[in-house]
């Protein structure tokens, strides 16, 4: 077990330590920092100055020290567009993501497995036909118009949310949606437009799997013995689908915080996401940079935990090596 | 059991069997299972359709659309604002503005005809989308026929690349990428090359899936004798490959091809939307909901409600038609 | 002699396609009497495995019976609703698969999936059950029982998981049991074992069985009856000795002199012409007759039913006029 989380642990610091370069080099390949900070007309001098500021004059290999130190530090640099250290930019905006992308990520597997089960079994149901249409439909319908579509509904037509904004926070540590009605006014909507494409995903998958379980012969063998249809949908088959669908799951996460970049900007909800859309929009490197990092992070430990998960579902990886006797 | 394989094989082999020819089968498409089963689902027909419809629309733009919204000079304040022919509102300057038959879809703050800005978008919409899939399928192909002939190395490189690329969302990567060439750009073309820079970015963000599966029937045909026999007499390898492989994989092509047009399509939409696409002189369905969008507490619906339902009909009838394909072509994904 | 346990009559078996309905076992009789091994023979795709399935009531769509019923005590068990033929399953009927890799869950121990089934069937409390569970285990032949029942599947070799699978058919002592390949995927050396458990268990118990394979040596070893079947119809069933010996079909014939015997000086193997037709253009007449050596004109245009064949019932024109003659000499119907 020890082993195992080590050999977790040392590849994720891999990974980490990789995304750290890609980062890093962002820095060195893309664009010219200072002309993005002074703008065309500054005078070479004022160049210079910057560029020795930044640490922009020194080797590659000095550069990058100096930015895994500091990053291991808690320093990320300086914003080029809004001038103070990214740490105090983002401040506020990572539980705001993070809140977000939790509430979907939730939703997204609390409607979708029920209704993957549900399709899986009910397969040649009219009622699991619509659905399966329906989550096609969901989807080709791009994010940002749902998005639109549901501010449109709820907010100008009915005037029931929030079109944008995290709306009033309770500071509970940080400052949170979670906490009270208003703020789950203000999450609800964005919640539902990040989550709607992870949840046909999660649906689909988990069909897909739950059709391919029954065919198996201990699913077979179990209808054989004369089990319950309960015990064979919900103790045998469900329990198999459920392993592809948490490695899945973790994956997905990725895919969660890269359309709350979406997300955000149709709900302007102060996020990392817009942080790093509008540090795109102004080359903005260090904020790149930092994003990087921490969108690494958050995937790391949650396929850390998805890799524990999983080992404790499959008593295959837990009984490797010892008891093994014939 | 056993005896259910066996009974439903002789139709999966000819399934196969068409999957493996597919280059030279077009006599057998007529008759054949594909061709049967695009008739009888109504709604693949439908689909169809509405995306040649739209393919249509978009190639002859400025004869079909009724105004050309491109043209500054044809652009009357009079004209601006206008709901949808079938409705009307009060503006805010108290006057009931009516919609006209001229305008079916209403217009915009300039003046602008909606429907004609929908038709001009789509065009925009499916070059990006046309050009970005043709350049990660050759991308694809291309490191697809290289990686499973030559392997050793070369190939655990390039899958390992693909790997980590496939473990990040396509978009984010199409952000990345955009975002990055943007910068090495002279800001002074950044606004013309914008589109190029678009099919670039959606397209290298999409090669994965294509090079997989040329990777896997480039191994297989690798090792037959033709190959050998063709090194024999002097014929270069790679060249009477591309002429196997590349029949043997058009069927998968085809449906990575179609599905990816729909997610690419819906990619170019959202960095537009996002405001780091197409620039809003040459206006893509993306463009138009991102510009609508701001109108809708102003009760303008219509400037963005019908460039995304445009665009979610679009992308659905192409998705459509690749979950159909993919069906028919290969029953073992079904 | 008392009623059969088991009576299969006219059984038609439908798989509807697009093109067309493919009948892939065509109007079969057969009986199990209590405590009797009947072996069942044939080609992969000659329908033996199906019948086995819609005896357990698990034929899978879109497979279904067309024709014909099944009896078990003289009960009609074919059209029950799904509730009333699962408390059939396990109870009544056991079943054992051909893979017992693939027919254990992974993720539950042995003695989960054994107790589970035990309380399914039987009135025990969680206690008794297990307790059960061990005796099974000890009983199928796998040592250390009592710790065994917390392992995994994955920790039992190919041979003890069958041995497990057999326990678990055997949960709540059914009076029947359908056993479709049990050996096909064991090693030889460990046919022989499974073999000879399974025919001491029902022994033991006094459970009947029905046999499904392809290996006429696991049938002549195992078998009291045997029943030939070829492209979904069958061609001869009799004794198993008189089958194995003197085959009366030529199909019979053919699949025995295809088996090369121990201690006979054989010169050399026979081998049948051609191939089992597919369900899709089963020939008219009899379905045997493109590959026969006998066949004559008959053959092309009429089915045959069983005949009687001296010892055994054989589906063939050869044993038509026999029987007519046996039948005017004795004063009896040929269908006795």
């Amino acid at each position: 077990m020890i082993a195992f989380i080590i050999r977790r642990l040392l590849q994720s610091l891999l990974v980490m330590g990789t995304v750290a370069f890609i980062a890093f080099s962002l820095f060195n390949f893309v664009g010219d920092p200072v002309n993005n900070m002074v703008g065309q007309e500054a005078t070479e001098a004022e160049r210079e100055y910057i560029r020795q500021l930044l640490g922009l004059d020194q080797p590659f290999y000095i550069q990058f020290m100096r930015f895994v130190g500091n990053v291991l530090q808690g320093d990320f640099g300086q914003s080029y567009r809004l001038g103070q250290p990214v740490l105090n930019v983002l401040g506020d905006r990572v539980p705001a993501t993070l809140e977000l992308v939790f509430v979907a990520a939730v939703m997204a597997l609390v409607i979708g497995v029920p209704m993957g089960v549900y399709t899986g079994l009910k397969r040649y149901a009219i009622s699991s036909k619509l659905m399966l249409t329906i989550s096609l439909i969901g989807v080709s319908l791009p994010t940002f118009v749902i998005g639109i579509m549901l501010i449109l509904v709820f907010s100008v037509w009915l005037n029931w949310l929030p079109s944008f904004g995290r709306g009033q926070t309770v500071n509970v540590g940080w400052d949170s949606n979670l906490f009270s009605l208003e703020g789950w006014k203000s999450m609800i909507m964005p919640a539902i437009t990040l989550c709607l494409f992870q949840l046909t995903l999660v649906m689909r998958l988990v069909r897909a799997e739950m059709l391919e379980v029954l065919r198996t012969d201990y699913v077979k063998f179990a209808r054989a013995r004369g089990l319950s249809n309960r015990a064979v949908h919900f103790g045998h088959a469900l329990k198999n689908t459920l392993m592809p669908v948490i490695t899945i799951t973790g994956l997905q996460v990725g895919g969660l915080i890269a359309f709350a970049i979406i997300t955000e900007t149709v709900f302007q909800w102060p996020g990392m996401g817009l942080l790093f859309l509008q540090a795109i929009q102004f080359v903005d490197i260090p904020v790149m940079a930092t994003y990087l990092l921490l969108v690494a992070l958050v995937f790391v430990i949650i396929n850390l935990i998805v890799d524990m998960t999983y080992y404790f579902v499959d008593p295959r990886l837990r009984t490797e090596g010892k008891g093994g006797g014939h | 059991m056993a005896d259910s394989k066996t009974i439903e094989k002789p139709i999966v082999e000819e399934h196969m069997g068409l999957f493996a020819r597919i280059g030279d089968s077009f006599r057998r498409f007529l008759d054949g299972d594909i061709f049967y089963s695009f008739i009888h689902s109504p709604i693949t027909v439908i689909a169809f359709v509405v995306t040649v419809i739209c393919f249509v629309l978009a190639a002859f733009a400025p004869w079909l659309a009724p105004h050309n919204t491109n043209d500054i000079a044809t652009l009357l304040l009079d004209n601006a604002e206008l709901p949808p022919f079938w409705s009307s509102y009060t503006a805010s300057w108290g006057e009931e503005l009516h919609g006209r038959t001229e305008f079916l879809l209403g217009t915009d703050p300039d003046g602008r005809d909606v429907l004609s800005g929908i038709i001009f978008g789509m065009q925009v919409s499916l070059i990006v989308g046309f050009g970005s899939v043709i350049l990660a399928m050759a991308i694809g192909i291309t490191l697809g026929l290289i990686s499973g002939y030559i392997g050793g190395k070369t190939d655990s490189v390039i899958m390992r690349i693909a790997d980590i690329q496939l473990s990040f969302p396509a978009i984010l990567v199409a952000l990345l990428l955009f975002g990055g060439i943007k910068s090495v750009l002279p800001p002074a073309e950044r606004q013309d090359l914008a589109i190029w820079v678009l099919i670039l970015a959606i397209g290298v963000s999409n090669w994965v899936q294509f090079a997989r599966t040329v990777r896997g029937s480039t191994m297989v045909e690798k090792s037959k004798e033709y190959v050998q026999a063709a090194r024999v007499i002097g014929l270069h390898p790679i060249l009477i490959m591309i002429r196997h492989v590349l029949p043997n994989v058009m069927g998968p092509v085809l449906v990575i091809a179609t599905i990816n047009l729909a997610l690419a399509i819906i990619t170019e939409a959202t960095l537009s939307f996002l405001g780091v696409g197409v620039p809003p002189t040459e206006p893509s369905l993306g463009t138009l909901i991102r510009v609508g969008q701001q109108y809708l507490f102003s009760g303008f619906w219509w400037m963005t409600i019908f460039p995304a339902l445009a665009l979610v009909v679009l992308a659905l009838s192409v998705n459509l038609l690749g979950d159909w394909l993919r069906d028919a072509l290969n029953p073992k994904l079904r | 002699m008392a009623d059969p346990l088991l009576k299969v009559e006219n059984l038609r078996i439908e798989f509807p396609t697009r093109r067309g309905t493919l009948v892939a076992v065509d109007d079969i009789s057969l009986h199990i009497n209590k405590g009797e091994v009947l072996g069942v023979v044939g080609e992969s795709g000659a329908g033996k495995s199906l019948t086995g399935a819609s005896i357990i009531g698990l034929l899978e769509p879109p497979g279904r019976i067309a024709a014909g019923q099944i009896l078990l005590d003289g009960k009609r068990i074919d059209n029950l609703p799904y509730e009333k033929m699962r408390q059939i399953r396990g109870r009544e009927i056991g079943a054992i698969f051909q893979d017992p890799l693939t027919s254990l869950n992974p993720l539950y121990s042995v003695g989960f999936q054994l107790i589970e089934t035990i309380q399914t069937h039987l009135p025990m409390d969680k206690q008794q059950a297990r307790q059960r569970a061990i005796d099974l285990l000890a009983e199928v032949g796998i040592p250390a029982p009592e710790r065994r029942i917390d392992h995994y599947p994955h920790q039992f070799s190919g041979g003890m998981r069958q041995r497990v699978v057999i326990a678990l058919a055997l949960c709540a002592n059914p009076k029947l049991i359908i056993a479709d390949e049990p050996t096909t995927a064991l090693d030889v050396s460990i046919q022989a074992q499974i073999i000879a458990l399974l025919k001491r268990l029902c022994r033991d118990h006094g459970t009947a069985v029905m046999l499904v394979t392809h290996d006429m040596g696991v049938i002549a070893e195992t078998a009291d009856r045997v029943a030939v079947m070829y492209a979904g119809r069958i061609a001869e069933i009799g004794p198993v000795k008189e089958v194995i010996k003197d085959g009366k079909h030529p199909y019979t014939h053919g699949l025995m002199g295809s088996i090369p015997i121990l201690g006979h000086d054989t010169e050399k193997l026979t081998q049948i012409e051609g191939a089992m037709p597919r369900l899709t253009d089963i020939p008219t007449g009899c379905a045997y007759n493109p590959r026969c050596p006998k066949v004559f004109d008959r053959c092309y245009r009429d089915r045959p039913d069983l005949l009687d064949a001296g010892t055994t019932r054989a589906a063939c024109w050869l044993y038509d006029d026999d029987a007519k003659a046996a039948a005017a000499v004795t004063g009896e119907t040929a269908h006795v």
